[in-house]
């Protein structure tokens, strides 16, 4: 793995909401391939962190890079950081997947119809190229019989596979993950974890935020452990599940495998 | 008292020609209404406050006035003007016709924006950021999730609205136009039947809305397929048009 270039990278980001400080500096990097578990207590900044990279909240200060490439921000009114360019800032974006916890889908449009919308309107593939993709993503996640339904007929796990899907079919450099988990009743949480194991499988680089510990341990190639929007302690699950240098991490990871 | 039906068979292919001009009213203040306010409610939503401000204004002046006051001041008030008569708009502001119509849409224009500007406002956040996250531009956002999602939400009391403006649209009979409350009005001058004549009308304008009604819930039920979300909907709505909530 040591040739492996540089996926996304983060340096030195801060957030703040007003006189709270949610960020307070964090760099990351992810190599080509990589899985990386951002793991914490809530409030820790884990989801602000991941909603930093695409601009969905606006960092205050910090650089973002994708596959080298850097985001270039501009001071906004406000103090905080946008994009200077919205193109860059979009096309960035089209190579960046973001899975969000509560799904997202458009309710008013069919599953084939969420999934093919980016790939026809941003990418500007034909409909027959898009449709085609859609549906081999469809089969991999298997829902290829629901490609005609609309989100609100599926099950909140049926709706985060679709979400994940729609997400593949932007071909992404990078896949983010928010709590992909934690809207679901507990009986379908194995179904998106499954798709989500064989994204990593097969070398999809990711970044997920999650409270599901086990997956965590089985799947990253990193850990990395946020407390009070500081890294706490980064490093191979082994290290940090097995034998964590911080007590906060120590006693989180005890209070959550049992 | 006596009721006579006659009367109003003999005068009910009259009642019908004035019911056309209502209609015809209606259909085209409606169209020019509603392609006002989309961009009105897209300007109402801007995070410019400079930006808002403008169609702020004009909805907080058609709102807040009487529609007959804004077809007095359209029908009377340009011929105060020697600048207007001279000018070409003078063609079309020296006709009732016109002037009903300019009064009707900018009207309906403003209550449309802010039902609108609702529906818009009532979109989960997050189908937004799902189309940002996936790079789309702002104008691809409105064309493709923004407005068709706010047009599924805003049909009930958009139906609701096309409704009121066809009772508004009486109003046309008292700068001179014979829609159907004019025209009942002038065949009463005429017969001295007014019960019989405006219960006529009445029952008409009682037709048409409710041809309304059900045009509208055939549209709403082909514009919000996915059923699953109808009672979702139902919630935004009453959200959005506080008379729809009594």
């Amino acid at each position: 793995m040591s040739q492996a270039q540089t996926a996304l990278e983060l340096v030195d980001i801060h957030k703040s909401y007003g006189e709270l400080e949610v960020l307070k500096g964090i760099s990351l990097q992810a190599k080509d391939g990589d899985v990386i578990s951002i793991l914490g207590s809530s409030g820790s900044g884990k989801s602000t962190l991941l909603r930093c990279i695409n601009l969905l909240e606006r960092p205050n200060s910090g650089q973002i890079r994708v596959s080298g490439e850097e985001l270039v921000l501009k001071r906004a009114k406000d103090g905080s950081l946008d994009a200077a360019s919205r193109r860059q800032l979009e096309s960035m974006r089209s190579r960046i997947g973001f899975v969000f916890q509560s799904f997202n889908l458009w309710p008013h449009k069919t599953i084939l119809d969420n999934i093919i919308e980016a790939p026809v309107q941003v990418l500007r593939q034909s409909r027959d190229q898009a449709v085609a993709r859609a549906e081999e993503l469809l089969k991999r996640v298997g829902l290829l019989d629901k490609a005609k339904a609309y989100p609100g007929n599926l099950s909140g796990g049926q709706q985060q596979r679709i979400a994940i899907a729609r997400a593949l079919a932007m071909d992404p450099q990078v896949l983010l993950f928010d709590e992909p988990t934690s809207a679901l009743d507990p009986e379908l949480v194995n179904e998106v974890l499954a798709v989500m194991r064989s994204l990593a499988d097969e070398g999809r680089t990711m970044l997920i935020v999650t409270h599901e510990m086990r997956f965590a341990r089985e799947v990253s190639s990193q850990v990395v452990f946020l407390h009070q929007g500081q890294v706490e302690e980064m490093g191979p699950p082994e290290q940090l599940f097995g034998n964590p240098t911080s007590q906060r991490v120590r006693d989180f990871m005890s209070s959550h495998l049992s | 008292m006596s009721w006579d039906w006659s009367i109003i068979w003999q005068y009910l292919p009259r009642l019908l020609d004035g019911a056309l001009l209502t209609l015809e009213l209606v259909a085209i203040s409606g169209l020019i209404g509603f392609a006002l306010a989309v961009p009105l409610a897209l300007l109402r939503v801007s995070s410019n406050p400079w930006v808002r401000a403008l169609p702020f204004a004009y909805i907080f002046f058609f709102r807040g006035t009487p529609l007959l006051v804004q077809i007095f001041l359209i029908y009377y008030g340009a011929s105060q003007f020697e600048a207007i008569k001279q000018s070409v708009l003078w063609n079309v502001l020296s006709q009732p016709y016109w002037c009903a119509i300019i009064a009707f849409s900018m009207n309906t224009a403003a209550y449309s924006a802010e039902l609108i500007r609702g529906a818009i406002q009532a979109i989960p956040r997050g189908e937004l950021e799902a189309a940002e996250a996936l790079g789309m531009s702002r104008p691809l956002q409105v064309r493709r999730i923004v407005l068709p999602r706010a047009f599924g939400i805003v049909l009930p009391a958009y139906g609701n609205e096309l409704i009121l403006m066809l009772k508004g649209s009486s109003l046309a009979s008292t700068i001179t136009l014979l829609d159907l409350t004019g025209m009942a009005r002038t065949i009463i001058a005429r017969t001295y039947t007014p019960l019989e004549i405006f219960f006529a009308a009445g029952m008409i304008y009682l037709l048409i809305s409710a041809c309304f009604i059900g045009g509208f819930r055939l549209l709403e039920r082909r514009l919000n397929r996915y059923q699953h979300y109808r009672h979702h909907i139902a919630h935004e709505m009453t959200d959005i048009d506080p008379r729809l909530q009594d």
